[in-house]
């Protein structure tokens, strides 16, 4: 699959030729980016921290995570609505960067296990401090959720 | 000796320019620093949203000033050692950065902030401690933590970019001044 027109598409879009063209949009959109970044963090990494047996430990895990979870998507929509720019002004470098596809693969994988096993196994909500199957959980997200981050902060060093 | 020597000083020790030519020794304290964003203003943006009542109302405040600060601690002893790495790499520049002078005064600000609330507000907590929504200088002090380390992040990201470097000239009075620009030496 030839995926160069479609990302040169979005690299021609007129929101990434007005970032391109701009001395501080890149900045200040990349600046909204950071916040949400650690938005992101504090929800996933409150009821990550439970389920290894840490934190928040004598609240249920389900209290926590249906506490977490509006501002985790608020966070994301926030990632996506800053990120989705910040993409289209530098697709076609994006296309040919390997920390680029390590962030979108683990970015689906995350999306995919936080709203499927994760969600399930918090709303199980294990009690006692942190039974195995929540450990494990909990390292998966934060694995996942770490190669998102990895692969965001690699793009603008390649 | 003014700051100015001193970090002119720094710039010349070998580490300083050892970690500021490194091929990846930088890039991963800056990475480090940005990653430990996630764990310090994530975990200070959760207890800010429930100071403001904003989440996780069923959760007493007190539990979360005591198993969900000590991380915020954590992060911020990694915060400010990588921090102070990145300076020390590039020291000059980064004291002539307007937006690491702002980045410095609103850090200032976020700490007197947290002396506020630890000394004025927190100790009465008891009266307060399972109200879904606190008292309003509660919801003040966790709103203005947000605002503030919001702002720190926007004037940290921001050192990166050199519209307003000193060996940038001409550059308006008032930013040469907040910049502490030395106009012979600065390339004019």
């Amino acid at each position: 699959m030839d995926l160069l027109p479609f990302f040169q598409w979005c690299y021609e879009t007129p929101i990434g030729e007005a970032i391109r063209n701009s001395n501080w949009m890149f900045a200040l959109i990349e600046a909204c980016h950071l916040v949400g970044l650690g938005l992101t963090g504090g929800a996933v990494l409150i009821v990550d921290l439970r389920l290894l047996g840490a934190g928040l430990r004598k609240q249920p895990v389900a209290l926590l995570s249906a506490g977490a979870e509006p501002w985790l998507v608020g966070s994301v929509t926030l990632m996506f609505v800053s990120g989705i720019p910040l993409f289209l002004s530098e697709a076609i470098k994006c296309l040919y960067s390997f920390p680029f596809w390590v962030k979108m693969i683990s970015l689906l994988l995350a999306l995919v296990f936080t709203f499927t096993i994760r969600r399930r196994v918090t709303q199980a909500g294990p009690t006692s401090d942190g039974p195995l199957p929540a450990r494990i959980t909990a390292l998966i997200s934060i694995a996942l959720w770490f190669g998102v981050a990895w692969g965001g902060r690699w793009i603008g060093y390649s | 000796m003014s700051f100015l020597a001193f970090f002119e000083q720094l710039a010349e020790t070998s580490w300083s320019v050892e970690l500021h030519e490194s091929q990846y020794a930088y890039s991963i304290v800056e990475s480090i620093h940005v990653w430990t964003l996630c764990l310090f203003f994530g975990t200070v943006a959760m207890v800010d949203l429930r100071l403001l009542g904003w989440t996780m109302r069923g959760v007493p405040v007190s539990e979360f000033a005591r198993r969900v600060l000590p991380w915020t601690v954590l992060a911020f002893v990694i915060m400010v050692i990588s921090g102070t790495l990145l300076v020390y790499a590039i020291p000059v520049r980064t004291y002539q950065s307007i937006f690491f002078r702002g980045k410095m005064l609103l850090l200032v600000l976020a700490g007197l902030n947290v002396w506020f609330f630890h000394s004025r507000v927190y100790p009465k907590v008891a009266a307060w401690d399972l109200d879904g929504v606190p008292p309003r200088a509660v919801k003040v002090a966790g709103a203005f933590s947000l605002v503030l380390w919001s702002c720190i992040i926007f004037s940290g990201r921001m050192i990166a970019y050199n519209w307003f470097d000193c060996d940038r000239q001409p550059q308006p009075a008032i930013i040469n001044f907040l910049a502490g620009c030395v106009p012979t030496d600065s390339g004019r």
